[in-house]
């Protein structure tokens, strides 16, 4: 009995000392930021509740956009290589194919209609300001017509799943600008374009599930300047599916002996804890000679 | 030389060349530990597996990694952890075997202080482990800096730079340890060589002048109590086991041992496969840059409570500036435990709770340590640092006001 009482003794001022050091330190350094809005519920310069007409928006996609963007899934493909569209744009622009899929609605209808203010970067840019932002903002298009474009981009996403959704997503919303050198990716457009255009140099993203952890990158990610205000990084519009694939492909490579750990791990305590009792009961045997 | 007789058995060969059965006796089946212990006497034999796990599993590690600014943060985070046949097992076990070996270290340290196992004779115990917890402390902080995060690099950065203020020969002091005047390569490699050669080796070498300390003034017990082991162990072997008051190391007290390390393994193991963030900060999985510093830098957790004794002092006091005077309190705190012996000037060697006086001050010891830990992790900003400093001139009050209070307790029990 008395060691039982040393041992919650010990066990208190442990777990005092590791809920300071760890939890409540946690909770100082990182105080909680507002939640994740999936709805980007801020943007209302369209209404998205107008139903789109497909065919329109084709004719209104080839007419506005092709220009600049590759659509490789309806057959328009880049012009230029990677290096040449960097140096024109300050960014290689996307290509559009799986727009429709991986941001949300809302989203990509405010973000035509205006990309500066959708993706939170009128520090970077502001009206007016010595730098703009290449892609112009759609606010002369009517409503109808913008969600037409949409529902147009919608209509060609191709559909995947699984492990392929994981890295097209993170190709087509992430990899313009952060490579992933663990899993022998490289940003379409090079650091030195970047850091011209944007004024930082985007991080290689290998480890930052495990430095920045999936919370955090669900925080921030669907809106990087609540959680690092001035960040150059935009916020870009993720449907919260879509983010988690992304999610899961940053973990897929920076963690990818997870499902490993998890499982061996059990074996072992599993393991430990027969050893434990073996011990026990021979402890027991040993000791009640000298009792 | 003495006579050999043919060998009937390879025991016996053995015995014959290296004098297995004495060995195995004064060793093993009759070196004799007080009976009346709890299970806080085995945490010696966990510190000693503990080191061993460590050893084997930095042997894993040391197959694979390069210490080399531009290839060792990739040679841990993505050779060893990812592609490496079950590397990231030796890595958290040896990440999280470095945290939990200083859990261990601090209960048995304490568990000498409160049963007061440093004094009347065991003064060599207490200071080959002081020794040993100075040496896993250059281990532990060499270690960190090896994957070369950003908390590897800003660590050592800051704890380096302490060194700077020492008077006179600090900046050149601080070259001297970098081998160049930031944080570098040459840096990295000597860290290196201290933490895979030089310090293990020491550590050897003071783990066995510590158990040969333990060997003479024998093991303390539950009670202080001081009694002849002769004859106790004599009546051990005459058979009467239940009246004796000694136990052999084997198989009687290690099978204790072997039970508490049983629990605590699945303790360890728990934290190495489920909850390792608090040994494997996740600032340390970017990459090491000298350019940015981090928003919060911070030691491990270990070295919390002496680093906030550094930091404690933040303005001048009588013309002498915060940052000489944390140093000075700093070096204080790193000294003031190696003569805990001679600061404790009571006779009594009892439980602390049974000392009239000394329980107040031991409890207050840890109150105030688990303070400085916290508080050394907290950014040092307006309350924090008016905590950060109380708690500081506390820790160095508790031990200047230490031979008196024991003196006052000295008397009032007569000596006793
Ligand atoms: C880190 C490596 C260390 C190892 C492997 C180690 C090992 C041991 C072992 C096996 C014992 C005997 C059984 C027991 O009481 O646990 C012991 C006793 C002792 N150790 Fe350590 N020790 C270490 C560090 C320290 C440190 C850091 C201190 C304190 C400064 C310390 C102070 C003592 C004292 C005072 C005793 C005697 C306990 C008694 O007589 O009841 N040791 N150690």
């Amino acid at each position: 009995m008395k060691e039982f009482k040393i041992l919650a003794i010990i066990a208190a001022l442990v777990g005092i000392t590791y809920y300071g050091i760890e939890p409540y330190a946690h909770h100082v350094m990182h105080p909680e930021v507002k939640a994740a809005d999936f709805a980007f519920e801020d943007l209302k310069n369209v209404d998205t509740s107008l139903a789109g007409n497909v065919d329109n928006g084709k004719v209104l996609v080839e007419a506005n956009c092709i220009a600049c963007h590759s659509i490789e899934k309806a057959g328009h493909l880049q012009i230029m290589s990677n290096a040449d569209a960097a140096a024109a744009y300050g960014v290689v622009p996307p290509d559009l194919s799986s727009s429709g899929r991986i941001y949300d609605k809302n989203y990509l209808a405010n973000f035509i209609f205006d990309p500066v203010s959708a993706m939170h970067l009128s520090h970077k840019y502001p009206v007016g300001g010595a730098k703009a932002f290449p892609m112009p903002a759609y606010n002369w298009m009517q409503p109808q017509e913008i969600m037409d474009v949409v529902a147009y981009l919608q209509s060609i996403a191709p559909k995947v799943a699984g492990k392929d959704a994981h890295k097209e997503t993170y190709a087509a919303a992430c990899g313009r600008c952060h490579s992933m050198s663990y899993a022998k990716f490289e940003a379409t457009t090079s650091k030195d374009a970047i850091k011209a255009y944007m004024g930082a140099t985007p991080p290689d993203l290998s480890q930052y599930i495990k430095s920045r952890k999936e919370h955090y990158l669900h925080g921030f990610i669907n809106d990087p300047q609540l959680l690092l205000a001035g960040t150059s990084m935009p916020r870009v519009g993720l449907s919260e599916k879509a983010q988690e694939e992304v999610i899961a492909y940053m973990e897929e490579t920076g963690d990818s002996k997870k499902a490993e750990r998890e499982s061996v791990g059990l074996w072992v305590m599993l393991y430990t804890f027969v050893f434990a009792i073996l011990a026990y009961l021979w402890k027991r045997k040993i000791w009640s000679e000298v009792h | 030389m003495a006579e050999f007789k043919q060998a009937d058995s390879m025991y016996e060969w053995f015995d014959q060349r290296l004098g297995i059965d004495k060995f195995l006796k004064v060793m093993m089946t009759e070196y004799w530990i007080p009976k009346n212990i709890n299970f806080l006497w085995a945490m010696g034999v966990l510190l000693t597996v503990m080191f061993t796990i460590l050893v084997v599993s930095g042997i894993f590690l040391l197959m694979y990694y390069k210490p080399d600014v531009n290839m060792a943060f990739d040679s841990v985070n993505y050779t060893i952890m990812q592609e490496v046949g079950y590397g990231w097992l030796f890595r958290h076990i040896h990440a999280v075997g470095a945290s939990v070996v200083f859990l261990v270290i601090y209960i048995h340290m304490f568990t000498g202080i409160y049963y007061g196992s440093y004094k009347k004779g065991r003064e060599m115990i207490w200071i080959s482990g002081m020794l040993l917890f100075v040496l896993f402390s250059a281990e532990g902080f060499s270690g960190y800096m090896l994957p070369w995060g950003q908390m590897s690099y800003w660590a050592a950065y800051v704890i380096t730079e302490i060194f700077g203020g020492i008077p006179l020969i600090g900046g050149d002091l601080v070259v001297w340890i970098r081998g160049n005047f930031y944080v570098s390569d040459s840096t990295l490699t000597r860290f290196f060589m201290l933490h895979v050669l030089l310090v293990p080796l020491a550590i050897i070498g003071a783990i066995v002048l510590h158990f040969y300390a333990l060997r003479f003034p024998h093991v303390n017990n539950e009670a202080g109590e001081f009694f002849d082991f002769d004859k106790e162990s004599e009546k051990y072997l005459a058979g009467d086991k239940k009246n004796s008051k000694v136990v052999p190391f084997w198989p009687v007290f290690l099978s204790k041992d072997f039970f508490v390390l049983g629990f605590f393994l699945l303790f360890f193991f728990y934290l190495v496969f489920f909850h390792y963030d608090f040994a494997m900060d996740p600032v340390n999985f970017d990459k090491a840059d000298g350019l940015k510093t981090p928003a919060h830098i911070y030691p491990e957790w270990y070295f919390l409570w002496s680093y906030e004794v550094l930091r404690g002092f933040f303005f001048e006091i009588a013309g002498i500036s915060g940052k000489s005077l944390g140093l000075i309190a700093f070096a204080f705190a790193q000294g003031v435990f190696f003569v805990l012996p001679w600061l404790d000037r009571s006779p009594m060697v009892k439980p602390a709770n049974q000392r009239p006086y000394f329980k107040y001050w031991f409890w207050f010891l840890i109150a105030d340590l688990i303070v400085l830990t916290i508080f050394g992790k907290l950014p040092p900003t307006g309350a924090n640092a008016w905590v950060g400093f109380a708690s500081s001139i506390t820790f160095l009050m508790l031990f200047i006001t230490l031979p008196f209070i024991t003196r006052a307790e000295a008397k009032k029990v007569g000596g006793k």
